[in-house]
C-alpha cells in the first residue's frame, strides 16, 4: 500500500520518516556550468595503460638491480661491539651530520620538527601561493631583508663551524644576488628564469640543496669517529 | 568465418558470470569506458577523464605512479619474505641467512625488497619536490599536499622499521643511532624511547615491535592515506586544475592587490 504522501512535498511531511530535499530557486540564482575547454582523455584505457607501462618499466629496472647487486648483510647483531662509525639509514644521514654540529635536542628534534611543520603549512601561506619573482615587487625593502637574513644565517653557520651547510648557503646567496640583478626583460634566458622565481622557490631550493649535500657528506665522506674521509679511502 | 581474439573477449565480457562480477558491462563506447572506471571500487578513486596535458612526461615525470609501483613491489615481495621470517632473537638473523643461501629465490626476493624500499624513499622525496616546483599544492589542492607529507613520514617509518628486521650489525646500530634521537626530546624523551623499543636498548622486544609496525600497522595506515591521496586528486579538480595554475594565481593576487587599500601596483 503506497502512502500517498510519498509524492507530495508538503510542509507537513515528516522528515524523520522520509527525508526530502527541497530546492528553492530564486530569480537571481541560476545553474552555472563551469566551462572546461581543455583537451581531455579517458582514464581507461589511455592513462591506465601508460601507468602500467611506467610501473612495468620500473619493475624491470629494479629486478635487474636485484639480480646484479646483493643487499648488505653483516654479522649477527652484537650490542657489545659498536662499529665505528655507526650510521643510520642513508635518508637520515643528513640529520646525523647535523648531530655532529648541534646538540641532539636541536639537530634531532627541533630541526626535523620544524622541517615537517614547514612542509605542512606550505599551501596555507600566501607567500607560497605568489607566483611572481621575489625581487620584482617592493625591491629595495626585500633586498634589505634578504641581506640581513643571509648575513645572520651565514654568521650562525660560521659560528658553529657548519661548513658543510655554509657552502651551499653561500652558493644560494650568490645565485639569488644574480636573480636580484636580473629582470624579466633580460636577453639571457637563464637570467629571465631567475628573475621570475618567487620566495618559496628560493627557500625550497636552498632546503633541497642542503638536504642533498648533507646526506651525501654523511653517506660518503664520514669515517671512524665521524671524521672527514674521502670515499675511496674507506677502511 | 573465424572469430578474432577481440571477438572472443567480447563474448566473454557478455557472459552472465562476467557481468555479475564487473558492473560496467560490455562495449568500448566512451560511456562504457567511463563506467569501467567509475563503477570499479578501486578505479573510482580516479576521475574518468583527465586533461591531456597531464599525460606528458614533463608534467609529473610519473613520480607518483612510480612510487605506487614500488609500494606494490614491496607488498608483493614482503609477503613471501614473511613466510620465512621469525621476529625473534637470534632466529631473525638465521632466517635472513637462510633467505640468502637456502630458500629458493630468497636472495632475489630480499634484494628486490631492499632496493625497492630505497627506491621508494627516493621517489617519494622526488615526487614531493616535483609537486612543489609545479606549484600543485596551491588551492584547491592544499590538503592533498598535507596528506602527501603524512605519506612521506609513513614511508620513512616503513623503511626505518624494516631496517632492523635482518638483525645484523648494520640493522642493530642504525636503529640504535636513530632511536637515541628520540631520547633528546625534552621531558618525555626517555619515555618515547622506551615506548618505541619496548626497553631501554634495542632488544628482542624492539624487534617484535618493529616487525608488527612494519608488516601490519604502517602498511595498512599507508594504504588508508594513499586511498585518500588518490581520491582527493579527483575531488580537487585533478592535475592542472584551473584554480592552481600560475596564471590564475597571478590574476587573483593582482585583483586582491588592486582592491585592497595599499597602493602597491608596480608589479605587472
Amino acid at each position: 500500500m503506497a502512502d500517498s504522501k510519498d509524492f507530495i512535498a508538503g510542509v507537513d511531511s515528516n522528515a524523520k520518516k522520509s527525508p526530502r530535499r527541497i530546492v528553492f530557486i530564486t530569480r537571481r540564482t541560476s545553474a552555472q556550468v563551469k566551462a572546461e575547454t581543455e583537451d581531455q582523455l579517458q582514464t581507461f584505457p589511455e592513462v591506465l595503460f601508460r601507468a602500467a607501462v611506467a610501473v612495468m618499466t620500473l619493475a624491470v629496472v629494479l629486478v635487474w638491480i636485484a639480480l646484479l647487486f646483493n643487499a648488505p648483510l653483516e654479522g649477527l647483531a652484537d650490542p657489545s661491539h659498536t662499529p665505528n662509525p655507526a650510521k643510520a639509514p642513508w635518508y637520515f644521514l643528513g640529520l646525523q651530520e647535523m648531530l655532529h654540529y648541534f646538540p641532539p635536542v636541536v639537530a634531532g628534534v627541533m630541526v626535523p620538527g620544524l622541517v615537517v611543520m614547514a612542509l605542512i603549512v606550505i599551501p596555507y601561506f600566501k607567500v607560497n601561493i605568489e607566483a611572481d619573482g621575489l625581487f620584482l615587487k617592493d625591491r629595495q625593502r626585500r633586498l634589505r631583508i634578504f641581506y640581513v637574513v643571509a648575513t645572520v644565517l651565514s654568521l650562525f653557520l660560521l659560528l658553529f663551524k657548519v661548513y658543510a651547510a655554509l657552502v651551499p648557503t653561500l652558493i644560494m646567496v650568490g645565485v639569488m644576488l644574480v636573480a636580484a640583478q636580473s629582470s624579466p626583460q633580460s636577453p639571457s634566458a637563464f637570467r629571465r628564469y631567475l628573475a621570475g622565481r618567487p620566495l618559496s622557490y628560493w627557500v625550497m631550493t636552498w632546503f633541497l640543496f642542503e638536504l642533498v649535500v648533507l646526506t651525501a657528506i654523511g653517506t660518503f665522506f664520514r669515517g671512524p669517529g665521524w671524521a672527514f674521509v674521502l670515499p675511496w679511502q674507506g677502511s | 568465418m573465424a572469430k578474432t581474439i577481440d571477438q572472443y573477449f567480447d563474448d566473454l565480457r557478455g557472459t552472465r558470470v562476467w557481468r555479475s562480477v564487473f558492473r560496467s558491462g560490455t562495449g568500448s563506447s566512451t560511456l562504457k569506458r567511463a563506467l569501467a572506471v567509475q563503477q570499479n571500487v578501486f578505479l573510482h578513486l580516479f576521475s574518468t577523464k583527465v586533461r591531456t596535458r597531464m599525460l606528458s612526461f614533463s608534467a609529473t615525470w610519473y613520480l607518483g605512479t612510480l612510487t605506487l609501483g614500488t609500494f606494490l613491489i614491496l607488498v608483493a615481495t614482503g609477503i613471501p619474505l614473511m613466510f620465512y621470517y621469525h621476529p625473534s632473537v637470534p632466529q631473525a638473523y638465521a632466517d635472513t641467512k637462510d633467505l640468502q643461501f637456502v630458500v629458493s629465490s630468497g636472495l632475489f626476493l630480499r634484494n628486490l625488497h631492499r632496493w625497492s624500499a630505497h627506491a621508494m624513499v627516493f621517489l617519494v622525496f622526488a615526487h614531493m619536490f616535483k609537486v612543489f616546483y609545479r606549484g600543485a599544492y596551491r588551492a584547491p589542492r592544499e590538503f592533498n599536499w598535507v596528506i602527501g607529507v603524512i605519506l612521506l613520514l609513513m614511508t620513512l617509518l616503513l623503511s626505518y622499521t624494516g631496517y632492523l628486521l635482518p638483525w645484523d650489525q648494520l640493522a642493530y646500530w642504525a636503529i640504535t643511532v636513530g632511536s637515541n634521537i628520540a631520547s633528546a626530546v625534552p621531558v618525555i624523551g626517555e619515555k618515547i624511547h622506551f615506548l618505541l623499543l619496548g626497553g631501554n636498548a634495542v632488544n628482542a622486544n624492539a624487534l617484535l615491535r618493529f616487525y608488527v609496525l612494519h608488516c601490519m600497522i604502517l602498511p595498512l595506515t599507508a594504504m588508508f592515506f594513499v586511498a585518500i591521496h588518490f581520491w582527493r586528486i579527483r575531488k580537487d579538480g585533478g592535475l592542472y586544475s584551473h584554480d592552481s595554475e600560475p596564471a590564475t594565481v597571478r590574476a587573483k593576487v593582482q585583483t586582491s592587490a588592486s582592491t585592497s587599500a595599499t597602493p602597491a601596483k608596480e608589479g605587472q
